[in-house]
């Protein structure tokens, strides 16, 4: 079942995409016949399962905190498409 | 200089340690193939050729001082999602088109470590997310291989697309790849030559840009499993960055290319005869069995009840994990910006026209699965699925010592084969989902031509951190294949 425009619509501003007016039925028919795919997982029964979180393989370790890495302001800064200075700069966000 | 192409990593290791040949010659022989061949193939995002001449010759230098490591003067490929110190990478993704990172990937690290000349940035699917590598904002990749009597452009399948026919049609000698649901495998498969995804933790994922954290993997493609031994060999390892990296020795894979497969159990998963699957594929997944019996292999059969919902859960998961990984893309500190009146509006701008058809279209169901009221119904549960998937991968484990299967339900297609309905699209991938699923490892290897001429593979899936027994299993399909095979398209065949 192909997703409505609404329901388009509201997921693409939680993604922040924008997205032409053209592209919402085709993106909601597209969409809907991969959201018709998955729902045989209903199927499974899975009482008593436990989500799989990763594979588990690792063991979390723990380490001295301490600063391993910085003082690069300069390469963190150089892939910015606009900045003033050392800044990052964005629209304005606060009036 | 046709010489020059007939190496395999493996064998040119040996002539430049002998000094039969020079690093310098070796690397000029590759960057002239990639010269003549690539603006047809499209191999290549980004093209490396002062870097790795000044590289070669730092080689020859090291060699002439009869010193060097794993790699030293081998020509290879860089899957163009690895980040590279100073050169450009990126993703195949209009919104990273400029990004240069200012730091270098752990396994790329671990490469020049040991010595090898990189020629350059390899085409992928945007965001390493397709099976066809018909989704890069660079454009499509072309297969080298041809079926007979046509000149249709088939396509190397993806993501790795541009790692596997840059290594098909003797552009470099081996190259990286990553595999998130079959990344490396499946287009190893469509051009004729092998690749590993290793156990998930193998690899380490530092500087690797991120589709799906929980599955992605790097591993190496090359024309033989010997070749991709001595590549993991290198990119294996232990990462304090990546803390899903596990800390176990690398051992010699190269060593375990000849141990062979007598006395082990090869388990055949009743579950992978796919319906409508061509019965030339049946027929050379039969013909592996028998050379493995041949070799002295206990043939078992297993089962994987959940295999087909391998799949649906990866869409899940795999899209949940990238709506949330691509987040980051946002237009304030890196890449593309489309200007905006608002902050919200730049990032909406700025995603509309940086990312790819498929790369939105997945991102949104990322984002649909994820949110509010949907959740539990969709993400929580295909998590759950994801562990009933690994204990059938545990059970099998309990058995046999590995898995045989095909690596995907049909050869290379054309390019204008393409289906127009995704999930048609996704079904490339059944038979290596489940393997990235339960976070083993997997490797495809060449084991024939169909009907029409082009390369089908064979996979083998093993225990975590058994890579070795899928080699040596694997050097036994190899063998008794004897695939020696070339693409129409190749640096060694003159135009």
């Amino acid at each position: 079942m192909s997703l409505d425009a609404k329901t388009v619509t509201r997921i693409a501003r939680l993604a922040r995409i924008g997205l032409e007016p053209g592209e919402v039925d085709s993106l909601g028919k597209d969409m809907g016949s991969i959201i018709d795919w998955v729902e045989q997982l209903n199927e499974v029964d899975v009482t008593d399962v436990p989500p799989m979180i990763g594979t588990g393989l690792a063991t979390p370790r723990l380490r001295e905190d301490r600063v391993t890495d910085g003082n690069r302001r300069d390469d963190v800064l150089s892939n910015a498409p606009d900045r003033e200075g050392p800044f990052y700069t964005v629209p304005k966000v606060v009036e | 200089m046709s010489g020059m192409h007939d190496f395999t990593l493996a064998s040119a290791r040996d002539a430049l340690k002998a000094r039969k040949i020079s690093a310098v010659e070796l690397t000029n022989a590759h960057l002239d193939a990639i010269e003549r061949l690539d603006g047809r193939l499209n191999s290549f995002i980004t093209r490396t050729p002062d870097q790795a001449r000044v590289a070669a010759k730092a080689a020859d230098d090291i060699l002439a001082k009869g010193e060097g490591g794993a790699l030293t003067g081998i020509p290879l490929g860089i899957k163009d999602l690895f980040c590279t110190n100073g050169v450009r990478t990126t993703a195949a993704s209009k919104i990273l088109g400029n990004f240069v990172p200012p730091y270098e990937s752990t396994v790329t690290s671990n490469l020049l470590r040991d010595g090898a000349v990189f020629l350059g940035k390899l085409n992928l699917d945007e965001f390493a997310m397709g099976s066809a590598n018909l989704n890069s904002a660079f454009g499509p990749v072309e297969n080298p291989w041809k079926r007979n009597g046509s000149d249709a452009k088939l396509v190397p399948g993806g993501s790795s697309g541009g790692s596997a026919a840059a290594v098909a049609a003797g552009l470099v000698l081996g190259a990286t790849g990553t595999d998130t649901g079959g990344s490396i495998r499946q287009p190893a498969a469509f051009t004729g030559i092998a690749g590993i995804k290793p156990t998930y933790g193998r690899c380490s994922r530092f500087g690797t840009i991120a589709f799906a954290s929980s599955l992605d993997q790097a591993g190496p493609m090359a024309r033989n499993l010997q070749d991709c031994a001595i590549l993991l060999e290198s990119m294996a390892g232990f990462d304090e960055r990546d803390s899903t990296s596990v800390n176990t020795p690398v051992p010699n894979y190269e060593a375990a290319l000849t141990r062979g497969v007598k006395g082990l159990r090869v388990g055949i998963p009743k579950e992978y005869h796919a319906p409508g699957m061509p019965a030339e594929i049946e027929a050379l997944w039969q013909q592996g069995i028998n050379w493995l019996k041949a070799a002295g292999a206990e043939v078992v059969e297993v089962s994987l009840p959940h295999t087909k919902y391998g799949l649906p859960t990866y869409y899940i998961a795999a899209l949940a994990e990238a709506s949330s990984n691509l987040a980051r893309y946002d237009g304030v500190r890196f890449g593309e910006r489309v200007k905006g009146d608002s902050l919200d509006a730049l990032y909406e701008a700025t995603r509309a026209a940086g990312f790819g058809e498929e790369v939105k279209r997945r991102i949104l169901i990322g984002t649909h699965v994820l949110s509010s009221g949907y959740y539990d119904a969709y993400y929580l549960r295909a998590q759950k699925v994801r562990t009933l998937i690994q204990r059938d991968f545990l059970n099998a484990f309990e058995k046999v010592d590995f898995l045989l299967t095909p690596t995907a339900p049909s050869s290379a297609f054309a390019q204008d084969e393409k289906p127009t309905d995704p999930v048609q699209m996704y079904l490339n991938d059944i038979f290596t989902v489940p393997a990235s699923m339960a976070g083993v490892p997997a490797l495809s290897v060449p084991a024939g031509l169909d009907a029409q001429g082009v390369p089908l593979g064979l996979q083998l899936i093993g225990k975590f951190f058994d890579e070795e027994t899928l080699i040596a299993a694997g050097h036994v399909i190899e063998q008794a294949a004897s695939f020696t095979h070339r693409p129409a398209i190749h640096a060694g065949v003159s135009a």
